[in-house]
């Protein structure tokens, strides 16, 4: 709707040019694709709100050491279980220490996690993907069988049965949630490199004597991105979530560090008489997943209008 | 079948000839594939038990164990053998449900997981019911009204329920609705005076205290099943709103709903039965989906509620270093999981004409 307002709308100079219907060049071309996107995503509140908070995230967990107001691992058992105040904005903990530096800090550990298991999922898929798409024939059949399969998991059980086996700690956890993450993104980018294999440009490289890894990497991979990248925002809150429930039940980043789900598990037990314990912890775990949620319902609009 | 499939653009494309044929296919698919997915968890399930960092051997003869005793342990164990002999004992046993004993309750792990799956199954089934009969009118108002601030309304309703840690939002709802306001019964399935006046029958408490007539009972299993319940099921309304709104607008902007309101049908005749009817089959498939997911969110939500299921069962398990529970009970889930999951896949096949 906002990007049909903006064709017709009379503009020159910058604006003019950043809204061209005819670009003059690559450059102007991808200028005008960016910022008309950008405008439709900053004309959805939810999005923005979203991409408001993953912003707040990030910086917490940048500048985590001069926005904390306390030391998040220093014990005082003489200020334990207080109340949120002035001094302790969030109250304190059974071992007295400060839940607010503590979740400042543990935004750290869940960015970590975010990131790792990003890095991982994201190439394993697209590559099964896109390598599946375009040779098909039984390497696609095989790939895919096996995406199938693992997509068939139960992704929390098992990457509990893998933690408590191999033992727990942050490396094991983002492992376990990776080892059955990245099927989406092998279908994903399956189905648009089988959009895209016949099309001219591939053809056109081919004939030129490109190699199929030339192509793959140059070609058709960089279409495939913005989806998976999409997608990848959508599922940090499911990686977020399955990371705090391993934190939970003791399997994630081990005390004394300060990780969230871990937090909630010690503040169950002062859940009825010292309800922040427990509650504020979860409390940042919520918002940072509304955030990518929001986030990536957003961007699946501005990437997909045909959804929304 | 027919009733799904009679509203106009598709109608009777199942009934053709071909339709026996397919169905054998979609079976056969539907075994093979089954078969494939089983095999390939039971082989990640083995891996894992497999890459266990303690010695095995160690732990059952100690580390002053001369050589030869150490030797014999090992071969005792079948761990000299290669790895892929070892899988197929490993694989014999599972398919003989011998999933080895607990080390918690020195009872053989088949029989603990079955003594406490009824537990977890009711709560599934209760919360998808909750979650289906809220999610589809939510998911259907939503696409009536794409773009209108009720959908929105309802979006935001759904990516709050994608984002909530359930263990965290189920000690909330312990401490508001129970410590707090004291409305419903707070962590187990039933209160202490009644866990042995009803006998089990069935291991479901509802059915359980119907069959015993204890009506009191039977009060007392919904209010301690109603907040687990109702968490668990606000997830997968989430999720069943979310998908029934993105099926039920790809129908509304069809040509045939288009003609249906020209020729003046009712709105709701138009929505409910015409666009609707022609998504029954793929809501159905996503509720069952959610089924699953439940089967799975329970670990979380039993451990919350101290609810005696699978899922409790497991991070019991996992607290008192009884790998054999774990590992068995991990695969039980996984099993319905994988089942329910090929399942929903098979009846999708058949029931929906347009998959042929």
């Amino acid at each position: 709707m906002s990007a049909a307002h903006i064709d017709r709308a009379p503009a020159s100079g910058w604006r003019g040019w950043l809204t061209a219907e005819q670009p003059e060049s690559v450059f102007q071309g991808r200028a005008v694709q960016v910022y008309l996107s950008a405008r439709r995503f900053m004309a959805n509140p939810l999005a923005v709100s979203g991409f408001l908070i993953v912003l707040l995230l990030l910086f917490t967990a940048a500048a985590a050491p001069w926005i904390a107001t306390h030391d998040p691992l220093a014990t005082n058992l003489e200020m334990r279980l207080l109340p949120p105040s002035a001094e302790h904005w969030f109250g304190t903990d059974h071992l007295g220490r400060d839940i607010y530096s503590r979740i400042v800090h543990g935004s750290r550990v869940t960015l970590t996690i975010v990131f790792l298991v990003s890095i991982l999922i994201g190439p394993v898929g697209l590559a099964a993907g896109i390598v599946s798409g375009y040779f098909g024939g039984w390497v696609d059949r095989t790939l895919m069988m096996v995406t199938d399969i693992v997509m068939a998991f139960p992704r929390l059980v098992l990457a509990l049965a893998f933690v408590a086996v191999l033992g727990p700690g942050i490396e094991n956890a983002v492992i376990a949630v990776a080892l059955t993450g990245w099927p989406p993104y092998a279908r994903l980018a399956r189905a648009e490199t089988l959009s895209f294999r016949r099309r001219e440009f591939i053809q056109a490289a081919r004939s030129q004597g490109a190699s199929p890894l030339r192509i793959l990497g140059l070609y058709i991979l960089p279409l495939c991105m913005p989806s998976a990248i999409v997608r990848l925002t959508l599922d940090m809150a499911g990686i977020i979530l399955i990371a705090a429930g391993l934190g939970f039940l003791g399997l994630g980043m081990q005390p004394p560090t300060a990780e969230w789900g871990s937090m909630i598990a010690t503040g169950r037990d002062y859940l009825i008489d010292q309800w922040w314990v427990a509650t504020l912890p979860g409390a940042a775990i919520f918002v940072t997943c509304l955030g990518f949620n929001f986030l990536g319902d957003g961007l699946v609009d501005v990437f997909d209008p045909r959804q929304s | 079948m027919t009733s799904l499939s009679a509203t106009g653009d598709n109608g009777g494309a199942g009934q053709e000839p071909g339709a026996i044929h397919r169905g054998g296919r979609a079976m056969a698919r539907f075994g093979l594939s089954l078969m494939l997915t089983l095999l390939g968890l039971t082989l990640v399930t083995f891996l894992i038990a497999r890459v266990i960092p303690i010695d095995p051997v160690l732990v059952m003869v100690g580390d002053r164990a001369t050589p030869e005793a150490y030797q014999a342990a090992r071969e005792a164990l079948g761990i000299d053998k290669p790895l892929l002999v070892q899988y197929a004992d490993y694989l014999s046993k599972v398919v003989r449900g011998d999933f080895g004993v607990s080390n918690m309750t020195g009872q053989s792990v088949l029989d603990d997981t079955l003594r406490v799956f009824p537990a977890t199954m009711e709560l599934a089934i209760v919360a998808t019911l909750i979650g289906t009969l809220l999610g589809l009118p939510l998911g259907v108002t939503a696409a009536v009204r794409q773009g209108r601030p009720t959908d929105h309304l309802i979006r935001i309703i759904s990516l709050v329920g994608y984002s909530v840690p359930v263990f965290w939002i189920g000690l909330v709802g312990l401490l508001v609705f129970y410590a707090k306001l004291d409305l419903v019964a707070g962590p187990g399935r039933l209160d202490m005076v009644y866990q042995y006046t009803v006998p089990v029958r069935t291991g479901f408490v509802l059915i359980d205290t119907i069959m015993a007539g204890e009506w009191s009972a039977f009060g007392n299993a919904i209010s301690h099943l109603i907040l687990p319940a109702g968490i668990l099921g606000y997830f997968s309304m989430a999720y069943i709103a979310r998908m029934t709104r993105s099926l039920m607008i790809e129908q509304l902007s069809q040509e045939y709903i288009l003609a249906a309101r020209a020729k003046g049908v009712p709105a709701r005749r138009v929505i409910w039965r015409h666009a609707f009817g022609n998504v029954a089959v793929p809501v159905l498939t996503v509720v069952s989906l959610t089924f699953m997911y439940l089967l799975e969110g329970a670990v979380l939500t039993e451990t919350v509620f101290a609810w005696p299921g699978l899922g409790l069962y497991i991070t019991q398990a996992l607290f008192s270093a009884d790998l054999n529970a774990v590992l068995g009970g991990t695969l039980v889930i996984g099993i319905c999981f994988v089942i329910v999951n090929r399942a929903t896949d098979f009846f999708y096949r058949i029931l929906d004409p347009r998959t042929k």
